[in-house]
């Protein structure tokens, strides 16, 4: 052997190892813990707050503030990997060679001393017995084989030989599941946009990244709406979208959350919401001492002058939810009011209380009457190639764990010897797990077998 | 009588069938025995109603959704779990004094859901991310699952402490099932709860695929379970390639129990996605 032969065998002997295998599924759970007690991905500033300089840079090396994306925990995951893959080599030929076999070995013996075993007596014929039972094991066993015995005959029969794959299914399983995760973090994107009412984009912000991911098609969002219970809780939220595609509407849905819009492996999602600054608002001037009201359209930015020579306003900006002294108005637009020159102040016009203004007690107080309501839609856009593979890996792990935990190899031996007028009859049965299962097998068999001779015929 | 009403009621009647358990195991008589296995079976049965009843009243409110939903819910569904399974298990094994250890954690989730102070157990309309059939999978699956496992740490229990004093036939640990039953009906458990706790992990990464599109974020709950996935994975292994058994399997499985206990209720105070905590 030389020395790179015996390199190989030496890695490949510490990898066929279930204290490995139990080492590095504790590592895991383990430093996975540490993960749900130091928040993820939060700004280096808090960290600091939280730990002081000198643990901020010590946990820092070890990539703790996004731990399941270091360096060592990918380490963990592929020894797991390897760990399974060379695992189930190591021992599917022995599978393999059971599984396959055309000519199982049976012997009498090996039943005998068997703790899953019924016994009674048969009085019908050692005759008659040779043709009725065989039909009768065959029928919830694949495989029977008749042998002759020096007392009589022996039945054997198996069933389910095709279950010991149930093992290799879940570890491939797994594999699965790591593979497609892999693709997924490789080839897969995870973004964000938000998008105005009656406008599209063509491209999405990357995650927890200072990047761009061009989508190859525009999304328009034609309408927003958000609906709300009595109690003020939110219902839904649902956006009208189509997908523009070289100048051309090619899809339309409404999404909400839960049922997204996919196109060409891009996945989206609705996410957030928000509302938008009217461009055009309605506001309404009032002139105390006459008590005379003007309605003028206003946009924003733009001054316009006071009515009866007042002087002149300029709407700023619009407020999601202004904030006077520590009250929450709601949603305000904000403006300035320039009465005499040089004298400006800064006013606020809550949406829902339209005479706010009039506390100001001034000559002339001011009120936004309409402003049209937009919303932007926020979308989560991800596309993700594994999935499938993921998913495969899903079913395939929920059918091996109900093959692996709840079905079993089962083989019986029906063993048949003569006694006097009568016959003695075994039925003794093992499996390669899940004794339950087998005891209950068995019992089931033997009722057949006495029964049998209960019916005419 | 509305739903919660009837739960409460419910509370009392798992207490009561604890009471008789124990009554049963220190008296030594079957009488409180078969009086605890009826009690139980109308726990049961007030315990489906009450939910089917919340079920009705949610919709009679306008806002009707499967009483899953908060941690209220849940709680309920998992006293009901636990307490089916139960009864499954005394059937099977045809032994009374299991219940003695594990009635009272149907008692403990019920109690918790319906004497708490800060538990709100008003119906409460649906956030938009929680209206998915794949939500209502990922709950029952898991809750399933969690009442395997409550059952296994019952079990584990008396197996450890019929280990250490099982001396004299004459004792009331003596009437409990023999050691090796109990170390296999605790695998078997574990096995059930672990193939519901995969459906359950599985079902809530389709959802969480389909809500957010991601079908994995690492958000503590999630990596709980995953922590609670993969004790019990060990636990298997270590039986079924190691031959590991008896005390080492039954300290595992409380191990993972109390790691179910974290995932389920500890999650609550660390930040996360998961709604049940925050209420
Ligand atoms: C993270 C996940 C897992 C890893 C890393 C893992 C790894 C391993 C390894 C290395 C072995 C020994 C080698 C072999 O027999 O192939 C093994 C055996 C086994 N595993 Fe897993 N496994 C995992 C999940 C599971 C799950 C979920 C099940 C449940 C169905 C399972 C069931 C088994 C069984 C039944 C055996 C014994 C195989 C035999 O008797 O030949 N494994 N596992």
């Amino acid at each position: 052997m030389n020395f790179l032969e015996s390199n190989i065998k030496e890695v490949w002997k510490f990898f066929v190892s279930v204290k490995l295998t139990i080492f590095l599924l504790l590592s895991i759970a383990g430093t996975s813990i540490v993960g749900t007690l130091i928040p993820q991905n939060a700004s280096p500033e808090d960290y600091v707050r939280a730990f002081g300089e000198f643990k901020y840079r010590i946990f820092e090396v070890f990539d703790i503030y996004d731990m399941y994306h270091s360096w060592w925990f990918y380490l963990l995951i592929i020894m797991l990997t390897i760990n399974i893959i060379v695992c189930s080599i190591d021992r599917l030929s022995a599978t393999w060679k059971i599984i396959f076999n055309k000519n199982p070995s049976f012997k009498a013996s090996q039943f005998r001393e068997l703790a899953n075993r019924e016994k009674f007596i048969e009085k019908r014929s050692f005759d008659q017995l040779l043709k009725i039972y065989e039909p009768i094991v065959r029928k919830t066993f694949g495989y029977t084989r008749m042998e002759e015995t020096s007392t009589g005959f022996c039945i054997f029969a198996e069933k389910f030989r095709w279950t010991r794959f149930g093992v290799y299914i879940v570890h491939l399983s797994v594999v699965l599941l790591l593979l497609g995760s892999l693709i997924g973090s490789i080839f897969g994107f995870d973004g964000y946009v938000n998008i105005p009412e009656g406008e599209s984009v063509d491209q999405v912000r990357i995650n927890n990244a200072d990047k761009t991911y061009p989508l190859g098609f525009q999304i328009r969002c034609d309408d927003f709406d958000v609906s709300f219970y009595d109690t003020g809780a939110p219902k839904e939220y649902r956006s009208r979208l189509t997908i523009v595609e070289n100048g051309k509407s090619v899809l339309e849905k409404d999404i909400i959350v839960n049922d997204p819009l996919r196109y060409k492996g891009v996945n989206i999602f609705q996410s957030s919401y928000g509302p938008l600054p009217a461009k055009e608002v309605t506001v309404k001037f009032t002139v105390t001492e006459s008590n005379v009201a003007y309605e003028k359209k206003v946009m924003i930015g733009q001054p316009v002058d006071l009515p009866e020579g007042l002087g002149t306003f300029l709407l700023k900006e619009y407020q999601p939810s202004a904030n006077l002294g520590g009250t929450d108005l709601g949603e305000a637009f904000v403006g300035i009011l320039n009465t005499e020159p040089g004298k400006s102040q800064e006013i606020i016009l809550p949406i829902q209380f339209p005479n706010f203004d009039k506390m100001r007690k001034d000559r002339i107080f001011i009120s936004v009457e309409k402003h049209q309501e937009k919303y932007y839609t926020g979308l989560q856009v991800t596309g993700d190639p594994g999935v499938w593979v993921v998913y495969a890996g899903f079913i395939l792990m929920i059918a091996g764990c109900i093959i692996t935990f709840f079905m079993s190899h089962q083989r019986i031996c029906v063993e048949v010897a003569r006694k006097g007028q009568a016959s003695t009859v075994t039925v003794a049965g093992k499996a390669n797990k899940n004794t339950f299962g087998m005891q209950q097998t068995i019992t089931k068999i033997t009722r057949q077998l006495t029964e049998s001779g209960d019916q005419p015929g | 009588m509305d739903s919660s009403h009837v739960l409460s009621v419910v509370t009392f009647v798992y207490g009561l069938a604890a009471v008789l358990y124990v009554a049963s195991l220190i008296f030594k008589r079957e009488m409180p025995g078969i009086a605890a296995s009826i009690t139980t079976l109308l726990g049961i049965i007030g315990n489906t109603a009450g939910i089917g009843l919340r079920w009705w009243e949610s919709h009679q409110q306008g806002i009707g959704h499967a009483p899953l939903s908060n941690l209220y819910e849940s709680l309920v569904f998992f006293a009901l779990t636990i307490a089916v399974i139960y009864m499954v298990v005394e059937r099977k094994y045809k032994n009374r004094l299991i219940g003695a250890f594990v009635t009272p954690l149907a008692f403990l989730a019920m109690a918790y859901a319906s004497l708490s102070p800060n538990m709100n157990d008003r119906i409460m309309p649906l956030l938009p991310a929680l209206k998915s059939n794949w939500l209502i999978a990922h709950v029952m699956a898991c809750f399933i699952g969690y009442a395997a496992f409550a059952l296994a740490f019952g079990i584990s229990i008396i197996f450890l402490i019929k280990l250490r004093k099982d001396t004299n036939g004459d004792s009331i640990l003596a009437r409990l099932p023999a050691p090796a039953m109990l170390n296999e009906l605790n695998y078997q458990l574990i096995m059930f709860g672990f193939l519901f706790l995969t459906v359950g992990i599985i079902t809530g990464a389709v959802w969480a695929n389909s809500a957010w599109g991601r079908y994995w974020g690492w958000d503590p709950k999630e990596t709980w379970s995953l922590i609670t996935w993969v004790m019990y994975a060990v636990l298997l292994h270590a039986k079924m390639m190691k031959g590991w058994d008896g005390k080492r399997i039954a300290y595992l499985s409380m191990l993972g129990f109390i790691a179910v206990l974290i995932t389920y209720f500890g999650v609550n105070y660390l930040p996360g996605l998961h709604s049940y905590g925050s209420q």
